[in-house]
Order: structure tokens, then C-alpha cells, then sequence
């Protein structure tokens, strides 16, 4: 009862200025719409990244060769060529790793292709026909590389869909010859586009061949691989896999201390939680901007709390002289603080709604707003309002009535 | 309900003993009262009368716990003001003393009942209680049918009727009007003084304070506040 109609009359003296109080909460909406935005912001480019990188196959993990050292200098990771075909098949072995589903090693070169006038730069990846399997890939069209392609060294290749779209422009790829490296190959199947985002492009731009074809006419080596490409049984089995696999190449490679490893081995999740780190500081920098922005509009709304206090001087001192206590004349003025925050924070999440809707159209990044975003950036809101209330409304509540009803 | 004290002037409502104020204005004290002693019993009429800047309003603020007093002794219904914290001084204002002032002091933004209801909001009163009692009162003061209006829309006379409305509503014992008629016409002024003539025959003590020597001369005793003092004593027994 009391506090409704505490509620009451701050509603009024908000209404009662309404000009006055749009511009007051202005502060706290832009500071409002900003924070929301850039969390939305961030958390949309987080889900994109995670989109991406799960479109590389399911329950995936990555080896690559270790670094080389040359002339005393180490080079990067995947610089050294360590890693075999050897290491593939024994990898591939139920014995040696029963968690590990499916091997796929890989070679890759970059080339130059032909197909009648049309030419196209792109990498040509030696595989075997597991990889199709490994990177959870389905074709558009023909069929994809077989084991007797390999044994045959036939001179087949599969194209990625940019690639076909690149070389035959739209026409029918299959069965055409492309030059690589002055020898003509006839394509027998085309990859769907990978799944997720469009700009995996490197997903879909390239040419897949026999291994075993790619050693003989590119002269890509036919024992060491640049990755190994491995599938762990289920999602369930992803650790052990890893560690069967770290285990397994260990052994293999003779080393007994964890830190001269020759290999490194990358899950979907390390990716993952890379990439997704630098938006996530990214997000928290920009987010901390955004709530600087939100203090000066609390500072905002302490001064024009001040400015109503010493404008309704007599009015509080007229609710004194009737009876009002401190503490209610203190509850009215934090009433209407807490009223300007939420009403900022409604506007402002308003802003944020519109942007959330029209900005993907026009940035062409996806933002995702959250429950907890907008439910705690309307506490923040009204957080603000309080805080910013509790100095004006300490002011009103002491006056003497006295001195609030002399004052003209 | 009624806090209305046994009537009978045996009995004191208010009591000073010795009062002064001082204001502290920059680095000059002004001395407001001089030692002001009086006693005023329940049920009385009495005018306080004296020119401007004689210290008369400072009295009024001091007899309405609006203000405290620098020296000397406030006994109201025979407890000690000084003794009284803030709350407890609010809620003497809220329901013994109802208050009537020269400049209405009404919230220009409430309908009339809304205005007449404040004292009984801060008593705690439950709304439905106090819509009641505040139409109540209005229809006393005999504005009925101007229950919705806003201060603005109402004439002076009506506006202060309105302020009576409001002081009687929470039945107070004590009724201070602070040159209730100041700013009315003549027709108005007869209204207004009907109505506190009406206060006093139901019982209640009136202090009314004025400069005017027809609006004193309809109270049971006259005081004449100069310079700080009470000129002709104070009734103190």
C-alpha cells in the first residue's frame, strides 16, 4: 500500500517532466543499448566461429608434424616432415588405438589447374578414401575417391564446389579433364559445399587425388604426410583417442620426455577455445567501454536528481510539516531514481533489440541476444538509478522542514 | 480515533518556558525570540498578533515542531519537544498538529483529494480509508463537488479550504493557521474563518497567527508577539 503509492508519486514527477526525463535516463539507454550490443556482438561471433569449426568434422582430431630443426634455427610447427604413412596405418590398427575410428592422412601441394580456357590456382590434397569419412564430407554429384583408384594410381580427381564453379562455371563437371602439371585428370565427383558458414572458403575451394597418383605425377612425397586426420570412435571416446594417439606416435618416434615431442595433436575443442578467446577479450574490452558509458549516465541522473530535490524544496517540506519521516521522503526520491533506471534500461534493451535485428543485414555478423543479458542489464539499469539516488535522496530526507517550506 | 484532549482549561496543551531562537545569518546571530513564556490551554482560541519580523512566524514554526528552539523548554501535552527525534517529531506534525498556511502550500500536480489525503498516507492509513475520510473532509469544508479539481483550477478561497480540508483530517487536537487569510478577499477570509470558528466549537485548540486586528479579534485571547517577546504576558499560571 505504502509502497504503491511511493511508486505513484514517482511516476508522476517522471511523467510531470517527461522531456526532461527522456533526457535524463539518456545516459543510462545509450549505455544500456551499447553493453547488450557488444555482448550480443560477441557472443554471435563466438556461435560463428563454433559453427565453422565443427563443419570440419565431427569428433575431429588434427596431428601435425613437429617442428624441424635446420642449421641450429627450429622452425614452426608442421615445418618438420615427421610424420608417415607408417604412422597413419599403424594408427589406423584397432590394437594399437581401438578408440580411433578413422585415419585419414594428407599431403597437399598448391597448383595451377586447367579445364578448356578456364585456369585456377588451389591446393591439391593427396588422400586416401577415408578422408571423405574422416572430415564427415558428402558429394554433390559422381563418386568420391576409391581404394582400387589408389592401388590403380588412376588419374581421378574430386573437386571442392568453389573449385568446380571456378573451373567449369556453372556447366557439368563430371567426367572433364583438368591439366594439372601438364597431365590430364578426369573428374569424378564433386563435394557439398561444407556446412556452417560461407566463408569456410578454404573448405570448398581445392582438388582431392589418389595419394599414391599425387606422388607419381606431382612429385608430393609418397612416405611422410603434412597432417594426419583422425576420427575418434564417438564423441565420448575424443580424450582417448588423443591419448592413444599421442601414446601410440610416441612410441613409434622413440621419444620419452613429453617435451620434445616431434607432433602436435589439436582437438576440435583447443580450436575452438582459441579462436573463441580473442572474441571473448575483445568482447569484455569493448563491453568495459560500453559500461563507462553507463557510469556517466548514472552521473547523469545524480545531477538532475539534485536539481528536482532542490526544485521540490517546498514540496518536500510541505510532505514534511504533513508527517512525512526522512526515511519516507528518502524512499520517494530513490522510487523515481530506480523508476529513470529501468525506464533507461527498457529503452536502451529497445536499441539493442532494433540493432540485434537490423545490424546482421548490414555488418553481415550475426548477434545473439541472451536471457541473462537482458534480464541483468535491467538490474544494472536500475542498480545505476539507485546508486545514482542515494546522494539527492540523502539530501531531501535531512532538510529541516523549516528551511524546504521558507524557500521560495 | 480522537486525540481531542479533555476539554476544560485546567488543562495545558502548550506550554513554553522561556523560549529563545537564534538564527545564525552568515556570521551574525539573529535573535528571533527573546525568552517567550505561555501556556495555552485545550480547547482555547487564541491570536497571535504582532507586525512583521516580530518573531510571530518563528513561534508558529517553533509551536508546530517545524523548527527547535535554541534555549528554554517546549512541553506539548506535557512532553518535552527536545527530547523527541526526528521520526518522532513527524509523527506529532502527522497527528496532532494540522496545519493551515498563507500560502496554501498545495501539489499543484493532485486532484484536491489526493492532497487532503497526504496526512493520512504518511499515518499509514489503508487507501481505501483514506480516499473516504478525505472526501470526507472536503465535503465539510463544502467542496463536494470539487473533489477531482486541481489547485489550479480552483480560486484562492476554495485552494485554502482545501488546506483546511486537509488539516482536520486526521482529526488533530492542535490547529495552526499561519495568516490563513492573507492572501484571500474579503468574501473568502469569512469562509475560511467560519470554518476554523467551526474547528474551535468541535473541541479543538486553534492558534491562529495574524496581523490583522478583525481576523484576532474572533479569538478567545489575543497575544502581541514584539521584538522576540510576548508584550502582555503568556496565560502562564
Amino acid at each position: 500500500m505504502k509502497a504503491r503509492h511511493t511508486l505513484q508519486v514517482a511516476l508522476e514527477a517522471v511523467r510531470l517532466n517527461r522531456l526532461r526525463s527522456v533526457l535524463t535516463v539518456l545516459g543510462i539507454t545509450i549505455g544500456i543499448a551499447s553493453v547488450t550490443l557488444t555482448v550480443g556482438l560477441g557472443l554471435g561471433a563466438q556461435q560463428q566461429v563454433r559453427d565453422q569449426i565443427s563443419a570440419l568434422g565431427s569428433n575431429l582430431l588434427i596431428v601435425s608434424p613437429g617442428s624441424a630443426t635446420s642449421g641450429g634455427v627450429r622452425g614452426g610447427f608442421g615445418t618438420a616432415t615427421t610424420l608417415t604413412r607408417a604412422d597413419a596405418e599403424a594408427l589406423a590398427s584397432s590394437e594399437v588405438a581401438p578408440s580411433i575410428a578413422g585415419v585419414a592422412p594428407v599431403s597437399s601441394t598448391s597448383t595451377s589447374l586447367a579445364a578448356g580456357s578456364a585456369t585456377w590456382t588451389t591446393s591439391v590434397y593427396a588422400v586416401t578414401p577415408s578422408w571423405q569419412d574422416v572430415r564427415s564430407r558428402t558429394l554433390a554429384a559422381g563418386r568420391f575417391l576409391t581404394d582400387a583408384d589408389v592401388t590403380d594410381r588412376t588419374r581421378t580427381i574430386v573437386l571442392g564446389s568453389s573449385t568446380a564453379q571456378e573451373l567449369f562455371s556453372g556447366g557439368n563437371p563430371l567426367n572433364q579433364s583438368v591439366v594439372i602439371n601438364s597431365v590430364s585428370f578426369t573428374v569424378v565427383g564433386v563435394l557439398d559445399a561444407a556446412g556452417g558458414s560461407s566463408s569456410a572458403t578454404s573448405d570448398d575451394d581445392l582438388v582431392l587425388m589418389p595419394w599414391t597418383t599425387a606422388a607419381t605425377t606431382l612429385g608430393t612425397s609418397a612416405t611422410t604426410v603434412s597432417t594426419i586426420y583422425l576420427q575418434a570412435a564417438d564423441a565420448a571416446h575424443l580424450s582417448a583417442a588423443y591419448q592413444q594417439a599421442t601414446a601410440a606416435l610416441k612410441a613409434r618416434h622413440q621419444i620419452t620426455t613429453s617435451g620434445t615431442a616431434d607432433f602436435s595433436i589439436t582437438t576440435q575443442e583447443s580450436i575452438v577455445e582459441a579462436a573463441t578467446s580473442t572474441d571473448r577479450t575483445l568482447t569484455i574490452l569493448l563491453g568495459g567501454i560500453a559500461a563507462i558509458s553507463l557510469l556517466v549516465g548514472g552521473i547523469g541522473v545524480m545531477n538532475i536528481m539534485l536539481v528536482s530535490v532542490s526544485e521540490r524544496i517546498r514540496e518536500i517540506g510541505l510532505r514534511k510539516a504533513l508527517g512525512a519521516k526522512p526515511r519516507a521522503i528518502r524512499n520517494q526520491f530513490l522510487t523515481e531514481a530506480a523508476v529513470l533506471g529501468l525506464a533507461g534500461g527498457v529503452l536502451g534493451l529497445g536499441i539493442a533489440a532494433f540493432g540485434a535485428l537490423t545490424l546482421p543485414s548490414l555488418i553481415d555478423q550475426p548477434v545473439t541476444l541472451v536471457w541473462w543479458a537482458i534480464v541483468g542489464s535491467l538490474i544494472v539499469a536500475v542498480g545505476v538509478g539507485v546508486i545514482a539516488g542515494v546522494y539527492p535522496a540523502g539530501r531531501a530526507a535531512r532538510l529541516a522542514p523549516i528551511d524546504a517550506l521558507r524557500s521560495e | 480515533m480522537s486525540a481531542l484532549p479533555e476539554a476544560g482549561p485546567a488543562r495545558s496543551v502548550v506550554m513554553l518556558d522561556d523560549v529563545t531562537k537564534t538564527y545564525a545569518q552568515g556570521s551574525l546571530a539573529v535573535q528571533a525570540l527573546r525568552g517567550v513564556s505561555m501556556e495555552i490551554g485545550a480547547g482555547e482560541y487564541v491570536a497571535l498578533m504582532g507586525p512583521s519580523g516580530s518573531g510571530k512566524s518563528t513561534l508558529m514554526n517553533i509551536l508546530g515542531c517545524l523548527d527547535v528552539l535554541s534555549t528554554g523548554r517546549y512541553l506539548l501535552d506535557g512532553d518535552d519537544v527536545a527530547n523527541l527525534d526526528e521520526d518522532a517529531l513527524a509523527e506529532i506534525r502527522n497527528t496532532r498538529i494540522g496545519f493551515v498556511f498563507q500560502q496554501f502550500n498545495l501539489l499543484p500536480s493532485l486532484p484536491a483529494w489526493r492532497n487532503v489525503e497526504l496526512p493520512l498516507f504518511y499515518a499509514g492509513v489503508p487507501a481505501p480509508e483514506r480516499k473516504r475520510r478525505a472526501l470526507d473532509a472536503l465535503a465539510r469544508v463544502g467542496l463536494a463537488d470539487r473533489v477531482d479539481h486541481r489547485p489550479g483550477e480552483l480560486s484562492g478561497g476554495q485552494q485554502q479550504r482545501v488546506a483546511v480540508a486537509r488539516a482536520l483530517v486526521s482529526d488533530p487536537a492542535i490547529v495552526l493557521a499561519d495568516e490563513p487569510t492573507g492572501n484571500l478577499d474579503s468574501t473568502s477570509t469569512e469562509d475560511v474563518l467560519a470554518l476554523i470558528d467551526d474547528l474551535h466549537s468541535a473541541g479543538r485548540t486553534i492558534i491562529l497567527i495574524t496581523h490583522e486586528a478583525d481576523v484576532a479579534a474572533r479569538a478567545e485571547r489575543v497575544l502581541h508577539v514584539r521584538d522576540g517577546r510576548l508584550t502582555d504576558g503568556g496565560g502562564v499560571r
